[in-house]
């Protein structure tokens, strides 16, 4: 059976920064796997600039954003094998994979880091009542067929749901002259960057309608228009309300999941508020020595908080491999209290703490003027005031080590603290 | 003195900055980085965007190279650029950063590859 100290699941950038951390720290024997033809994941059919204004200080493409890290793995000589699907991980940390060269294959791994990113939720996911026609596509599907392939997928579009994917694209396809007749979004606010609405959205004057969405799809064999209307305040349609767009193409941005098919199967503790593994600070999942980054973990709207978070993994799967992770039972647990809908990580390893810990967490609805504070017992460890967040944008909050330093402190609590 | 709200595009994080304008000078406020303070300023002056899209390639192992413009160019421009690089092709193989369009419509923007793609 072939060996090697660090299996790396996914050559996205999750994949790429975990790997490249870790040979920085000291391991030689890695290697990456990716069913796709080549590394880069998502990043590959992200042509849009926006990345990388932390990591590199500068705005790049995500096409710009993963050669740079591509590039790493080749100066560093990381192992890859392509076109490879991991069909199965074992708690022995056995990897199966297959490949049409190769064929069926067992890779006995020392660590395993998890990168298999997300899959967006499609038309079953929602239920839309209607016909089954042709011209429906998940905005991701649709970005890769435009942006990889060069087709375009029709002329008159209409878009629902108002994550970052559905709002890029509704720019995509008016550049390359089809016409957005409107993003509806059945929430309040919407659920992209507020830099997206403002650059997709209004500069194109398109409409953004919220507290919409489409109740009805026309058309037999293609789509010929959506039924739009508004909702009341329990999501449901109002009948009166309901206006027909004709379109022949409608474009679903409602979400990712990540894909966490193998992480499951090995019975590897899931969140069911991220629909990723439990992970502690280090990115250990239930299962010790088997890490995890990236959007397997939780949907990242920044790249870059997906390669900090993924050099963290890395970095921690070099140390597991040479013994140095403590694992003692010495945890803080994390809550999400009111107003945050979940954090990661989930607990706190106090003795493989590094010198500080960043919380990622998303907040559950739009609050204005509001601190986020971090508490334990009645205790306040931290506070950041905060002008305006939304469940769209991901919350960073750094903690530094001497907070748990000979402390007894057995869980935190973040939480949204209303009026100034 | 005016007041003018608007949101920061300059990279994600998306800061809600306000603009101060009295008859010689504009106060930015809200910004977390100067960058957003140029991008406010340069809002209410002169509004750019950089443009990124694909141009046709051929005998690569994808049909489209991703371009983007190497600098931001007048929001009024974006169509007509549009136009003129849907009106080409390129062959494979090709580097990041090479220029595919120098000196676009006049400009002082050259329009670049945005990754790498071999030829197959
Ligand atoms: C459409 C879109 C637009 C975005 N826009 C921005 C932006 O403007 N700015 C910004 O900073 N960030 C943006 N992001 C966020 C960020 O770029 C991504 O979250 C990040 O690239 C995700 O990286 P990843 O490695 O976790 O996932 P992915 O890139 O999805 O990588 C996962 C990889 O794993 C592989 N894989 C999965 N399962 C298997 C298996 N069983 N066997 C082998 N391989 C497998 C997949 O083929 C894939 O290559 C965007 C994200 C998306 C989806
Ligand atoms: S002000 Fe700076 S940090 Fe804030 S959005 Fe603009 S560029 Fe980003």
């Amino acid at each position: 059976m072939l060996e090697y100290d660090i299996v790396v699941i996914g050559g996205g950038q999750a994949g790429l920064a975990a790997a490249i951390e870790a040979k920085k720290n000291g391991i030689d024997s890695i290697i990456i796997i990716e069913r796709d033809k080549e590394l880069g994941g998502i990043l590959q059919q992200c042509i849009h600039n926006g990345f990388g204004v932390h990591e590199f200080g500068e705005e790049l493409t995500g096409t710009e954003y993963a050669e740079r890290f591509i590039d790493q793995v080749n100066t560093y000589d990381i192992e890859c094998k392509l076109v490879t699907m991991v069909l199965r991980i074992t708690n022995k940390k056995i990897v199966e994979v297959v490949n049409s060269e190769d064929g069926y294959m067992c890779i006995k791994a020392k660590s395993i880091i998890l990168a298999m990113g997300c899959r967006e939720r499609t038309r079953g996911a929602i239920i839309i009542p209607g016909t089954r026609p042709s011209g429906i596509f998940t905005a991701g599907a649709a970005q890769r067929i435009i942006n990889m392939e060069g087709y375009l997928i029709g002329k008159k579009v209409f878009i629902l749901g108002s994550g970052d994917i559905g709002l890029i694209m509704a720019r995509r396809l008016t550049l390359e002259g089809a016409k957005v007749l409107g993003v509806a979004e059945i929430l309040e606010y919407s659920s992209g960057l507020s830099r997206n609405i403002v650059q997709c959205l209004d500069d194109f004057n398109i409409p953004l309608l919220l507290g919409h969405t489409v109740t009805s799809i026309l058309g037999k064999d293609r789509i010929e228009g959506v039924v739009v209307a508004k909702v009341d305040k329990n999501r449901k349609p109002i009948k009166e309300s309901e206006k027909i767009y004709e379109c022949d193409t409608l474009l679903l941005s409602v979400g990712l999941i990540p894909e966490n098919e193998l992480s499951k199967d090995v019975k590897i503790r899931i969140d069911s508020n991220t629909g990723g593994p439990i992970v502690n600070q280090i990115m250990e999942t239930s299962i010790n020595g088997i890490f995890a980054c990236g959007n397997v973990v939780h949907v990242h709207d920044l790249a870059d908080y997906v390669s900090e978070e993924s050099k963290r993994a890395g970095r921690n799967a070099a140390k597991y491999v040479k013994g140095e992770i403590k694992n003692s039972k010495n945890v803080i647990g994390i809550i999400s209290g009111k107003g945050i809908r979940y954090v990661v990580p989930h607990y706190i390893g106090v003795d493989d703490i590094e010198e500080y810990i960043d919380l990622f967490m998303r907040v559950d609805r739009v609050y204005e003027n509001i601190r986020l504070s971090v508490i334990s017992e009645a205790e306040i460890l931290k506070e950041v005031f905060r002008k305006r967040v939304c469940p769209g944008e991901m919350q960073k909050i750094k903690l530094p080590l001497f907070h748990f330093k000979d402390r007894k402190i057995s869980s935190i609590k973040i939480e949204v603290r209303e009026g100034g | 003195m005016k007041e003018e709200n608007i949101i920061c595009i300059a990279c994600p994080l998306g800061c809600n900055l306000q603009i101060i304008r009295n008859r010689s000078s504009i106060i930015i406020k809200g910004n977390r980085c100067k960058k957003g303070e140029d991008y406010a300023i340069r809002e209410v002056t002169n509004p750019t965007r950089i443009l990124t899209t694909t141009v046709k390639i051929n005998n690569s192992f994808l049909n489209r190279l991703p371009v983007r413009t190497n600098k931001p160019i007048p929001k009024d421009k974006i169509f007509k650029c549009m136009e003129l690089i849907n009106s080409i092709e390129i062959d494979a193989p090709v580097k990041i950063g090479d220029v595919i369009l120098k000196k676009t419509l006049g400009l002082n923007v050259d329009v670049v590859a945005s990754r790498s793609m071999k030829k197959v």
